[in-house]
């Protein structure tokens, strides 16, 4: 299991689409995939999860990926938070 | 395009307001002759001799006033107006109102060889009938392969791959009340500008071919309620086996469309795989646009909440902060 804690760069935080984005990556492993917001743990293969976190801009969001290919699931999932979700 | 001749205009399966009531009294050798405009004429001008752009590919109606005019004209004993209107190609002559014309332009009609038909309704309802019926059937036309259902009032095309559950789809969709139009083949037509209207084709509309039963026929099996002989298109949906690598539409914020003869149909695509109810899919996709065109998109209500709501928190945490 690996974790790491992002920050929220897109001024817009969270909304539909780049949940959408954030599901679409995540499905692409096979490794479970949570994000952890104020202690709350939600599936991030799940859109209606995703959305309920409530993910504003500047807020730190824990993620964290288990399973065989944990890594690289991480390591791509951080990088959308980093390119905003192709947003800005 | 097909041709279309004055028989084919007398043989039409019309009913109740489109119904044309015509049969043919003279110039039976003339109802091969073909339509060629979906258009009508009043020869009032060309029976009083001027033959200046005279429209004669035209279905010639002659209501009373017409009428009144050839009875006049026989009086006269004016014969030649009438072989000068035959020598024209005309296609045929209506007669509204029952009225049987002279025996000398009964006489002309045969030798030349123009069919006469005659129909009991008045002019001006024949007229705005034969033009409806008319634009119907030169109206641009287009198959497509695929299912024909209506369900909740909202006409649904299924299509996809051969195999892929589209009869199957559809008799689940029959079985919980829905109606089937057309099953395999789906002739569309374009009426008035931007209206599609699907119609199956002949015999085989109203059955259905079921992997393992064969063919059934759905108005014995399910009743007359479970059948519709045409439907506007109002909803195109795509089955197609699943695809892990494909990204599927998770939010719905964007429609899409697809175009048939010219008209955009709101469009989507469906993933199959085991556990997934297509019927119970459709149901809602069909309810869905039905919502849609009342003003209320639910996927774009949604993220314009979830916008709202982070704007909210994100006011929140800096409010926070700052404090």
């Amino acid at each position: 299991m690996v974790e790491r804690i992002v920050n929220i760069k897109n001024r817009a935080g969270i909304h539909a689409r780049p949940a959408a984005l954030l599901v679409q990556t995540a499905n692409r492993f096979s490794s479970n995939i949570f994000l952890e917001k104020d202690g709350e743990q939600i599936n991030g293969k799940s859109i209606m999860g995703i959305l309920t976190l409530a993910a504003t801009y500047n807020s730190p969001i824990k993620i964290i990926a288990d399973g065989t290919d944990e890594q690289q699931a991480l390591a791509t999932i951080c990088r959308l938070f980093e390119t905003k979700f192709e947003e800005e | 395009m097909k041709k279309i001749t004055v028989l084919d205009l007398l043989q039409l399966d019309l009913r109740d307001r489109d119904s044309l009531n015509l049969k043919c009294i003279a110039g039976r050798s003339g109802l091969v002759r073909e339509l060629k405009v979906p258009e009508i004429n009043r020869p009032g001008l060309e029976l009083s001799g001027f033959y200046d752009n005279f429209a004669f590919q035209r279905i010639q109606i002659f209501g009373r006033g017409e009428m009144a005019y050839l009875e006049k004209l026989a009086k006269e004993g004016k014969i030649e107006t009438l072989e000068k209107l035959f020598s024209c190609e005309i296609p045929c002559c209506v007669f509204t109102h029952s009225q049987t014309p002279t025996d000398e332009f009964l006489g002309i009609a045969e030798q030349t060889g123009c069919a006469v038909l005659q129909t009991d309704l008045p002019s001006s309802e024949f007229t705005t009938r034969i033009l409806r019926v008319l634009s119907n059937i030169f109206a641009p036309k287009q198959s497509i392969h695929g299912v024909f259902v209506e369900v909740f009032g909202v006409g649904v095309v299924i299509m996809g791959d051969s195999g892929v559950g589209k009869s199957e789809t559809a008799l689940a969709l029959i079985e919980r009340n829905h109606r089937l139009v057309a099953d395999d083949l789906v002739e569309i037509r374009r009426v008035s500008g931007n209206i599609l209207i699907g119609t199956g084709t002949g015999v085989s509309s109203h059955h259905m071919e079921i992997r393992g039963l064969g063919i059934i026929n759905i108005t014995h099996l399910f009743g007359v309620g479970a059948i519709r002989d045409k439907k506007q298109i109002q909803m195109a949906v795509r089955l197609e086996d699943w695809d892990p690598d494909k990204n599927y539409d998770r939010i719905g914020a964007e429609e899409n469309f697809m175009e048939i003869l010219g008209v955009q149909v709101p469009y989507i695509v469906v993933p199959v795989k085991p556990g997934r109810n297509i019927p119970v899919i459709i149901e809602t996709a069909a309810m869905n646009e039905r919502l849609k065109k009342m003003g209320y998109y639910s996927a774009k209500e949604f993220s314009k909440n979830v916008m709202r709501w982070l704007e909210t928190e994100s006011a929140k945490a800096i409010f926070l902060s700052e404090t």
